[in-house]
């Protein structure tokens, strides 16, 4: 709850989600994150901290106390393009970025993002095209991102997507697998046992504009 | 050795160039390549926001077919030249032995999809493939035009070498810049060769995405490089195509020609400008001061 003149935020132990830590630490990659000694390195190589609203350091931190809320609707997971400074760099070996992965994962099942928020639209449009033909074409991925976001910002690329298609590096037409049948099968099998993280979050939690 | 390439999505759209280039190089050095077969895509690092275990799946697929395609007992060489791919791949192989319980659930599946992985695939990166098996005296005895003009700034972008560097050191990578030094080329000094391009976040928060590109491209033009080299489509795509607006948004020119390594590599052995897909880049990298459209008066790609 917010205190008006005192500090500036206050959280009840019945606002936090002890378990939420546990059930990072659970996944492939979260298991060190109770290893993390709050010592910045991740922060400091990152290219991307300064952009962030949380550091790494401070949402393992967060992840740890429970603030599941403030976590999963800040910025931080979102800009995070695995460059795997952070996991490498680590003393203390957290797989940064794989949390980081999990934070993703439990937003966008959870639908914890803006509507219209172009990096899960991305994502998903990616997901579909693989079920639907088990190869991706990154020309028609960035129109449907463009037209579901801002198609606006189609225009603006017209230029630079004429020069491409001159040197013949658009197509329209996405390549299938042959044996798609396989892969769908394939996909269908390990369908999500990832429960761990699907019912992670109740209750709406509303997310503000970047 | 035979070779089984997995070339993924990328170098048959917006990275073709690459895809033409490392053929026609290998061919010519004379490596034995096949395709892999209908494969799928590795799933990128989208995927893996979205659902884990069926991202592993994914390249589970990929391995078990590279098997298939080898004759069941020596160890096959998957040639994987996208960062991104050959990250995925060596990550699913590394999680699929590490983590049991998902290999497990994976290996099920696959098996109820008859398919079959036992692990003899070895994941290689081009530049692994030309440094370590290849080796620099056979490509230094097969140059036919020195590169002496360039000075490159070897960029090597962040999966290759992160989190699992196999060939090369994880901070200071130098396979590339040996390759291109033993062709005649300056290979510029630069810090920032392992540093993240951001990847999509070009499309999807280009704020960002193009500020880190710019640093970049400042840097590499601070330090006197005509060209930097690349082995990743998507760094190719994000440092060439964006400088136009870099360039109006920091007002500050940034031009410069971006190559594969191959291209480049390729344009010393002699190997025709059409079969490297020069063609396909904005502004090809100049192989002397006469054809240096960048530095020498008029930029030819705006």
């Amino acid at each position: 709850m917010e205190v008006k003149n005192g500090w500036k935020k206050l959280k009840y132990e019945a606002d936090v989600d002890p378990t939420f830590g546990d059930k990072i630490a659970s996944l492939p990659g979260g298991e060190k994150i109770y290893a993390c000694m709050q010592c910045g390195t991740c922060g400091g190589t990152c290219p991307i901290s300064q952009y962030m609203d949380y550091t790494p350091q401070k949402i393992i931190a967060m992840i740890r106390a429970g603030f599941k809320k403030e976590v999963l609707t800040s910025f931080t997971n979102w800009l995070c393009c695995s460059c795997y400074s952070c996991t490498v760099e680590c003393p203390k070996g957290v797989k940064i970025t794989d949390i980081m992965y999990a934070l993703k994962r439990c937003a966008i099942q959870n639908g914890i993002h803006q509507p219209r928020f172009a990096i899960p639209i991305l994502a998903r449009e990616f997901f579909n095209s693989v079920m639907k033909h088990g190869r991706t074409n990154e020309s028609r991925l960035t129109l449907l991102l463009f037209l579901k976001t801002n198609p606006l910002r189609l225009l603006r690329q017209t230029g630079l997507g004429l020069k491409l298609w001159r040197q013949g590096r658009l197509s329209y037409r996405t390549e299938s697998v042959k044996n798609i049948k396989q892969l769908r099968r394939l996909l269908k099998t390990v369908e999500r046992k990832e429960t761990v993280l699907k019912g992670a979050v109740q209750g709406p939690i509303t997310v503000e504009a970047p | 050795m035979n070779y089984v390439y997995y070339p993924g999505c990328s170098l048959k759209g917006i990275g073709r160039a690459y895809e033409e280039s490392l053929l026609s190089l290998f061919e010519h050095i004379g490596l034995n390549v096949s395709e892999l077969s209908d494969w799928n895509c590795c799933g990128a690092t989208a995927y893996m926001s979205i659902d884990e275990s069926k991202a592993f799946a994914l390249s589970a697929r990929n391995l078990a077919l590279a098997e298939m395609q080898g004759d069941g007992n020596e160890t096959i060489n998957l040639i994987a030249p996208c960062s991104g791919c050959y990250l995925v791949l060596s990550k699913a192989q590394r999680y699929l032995s590490e983590y049991r319980p998902l290999g497990d659930k994976i290996m099920d599946a696959m098996r109820s999809t008859g398919l079959n992985y036992t692990g003899k695939v070895r994941i290689r990166h081009p530049l692994d493939v030309l440094v370590n098996d290849v080796g620099l005296e056979k490509i230094s005895s097969l140059v036919k035009r020195s590169l002496g003009y360039l000075r490159v700034a070897c960029y090597y972008g962040c999966q290759i070498m992160r989190p699992y560097a196999t060939f090369d050191d994880q901070h200071e990578p130098n396979t590339m810049n040996r390759l291109l030094q033993v062709l005649g080329a300056e290979t510029i000094s630069w810090p920032l060769s392992t540093r993240c391009c951001g990847g999509s976040l070009t499309g999807t928060f280009d704020k960002v995405g193009l500020r880190l590109n710019y640093i970049l491209l400042k840097d590499a033009v601070r330090r006197g490089a005509n060209v930097i080299a690349t082995a990743c489509p998507l760094c190719q795509f994000n440092l060439e195509s964006y400088q136009t607006r870099i360039g109006r948004q920091y007002k500050d020119d940034v031009n410069m020609p971006i190559a594969y390594f191959t291209q480049i590599i390729g344009s010393a052995l002699g190997i025709s400008e059409r079969r490297l897909g020069m063609r396909r880049l904005f502004v090809p990298p100049a192989l002397s001061a006469a054809g240096d459209a960048v530095r020498g008066g008029g930029y030819v790609g705006k």
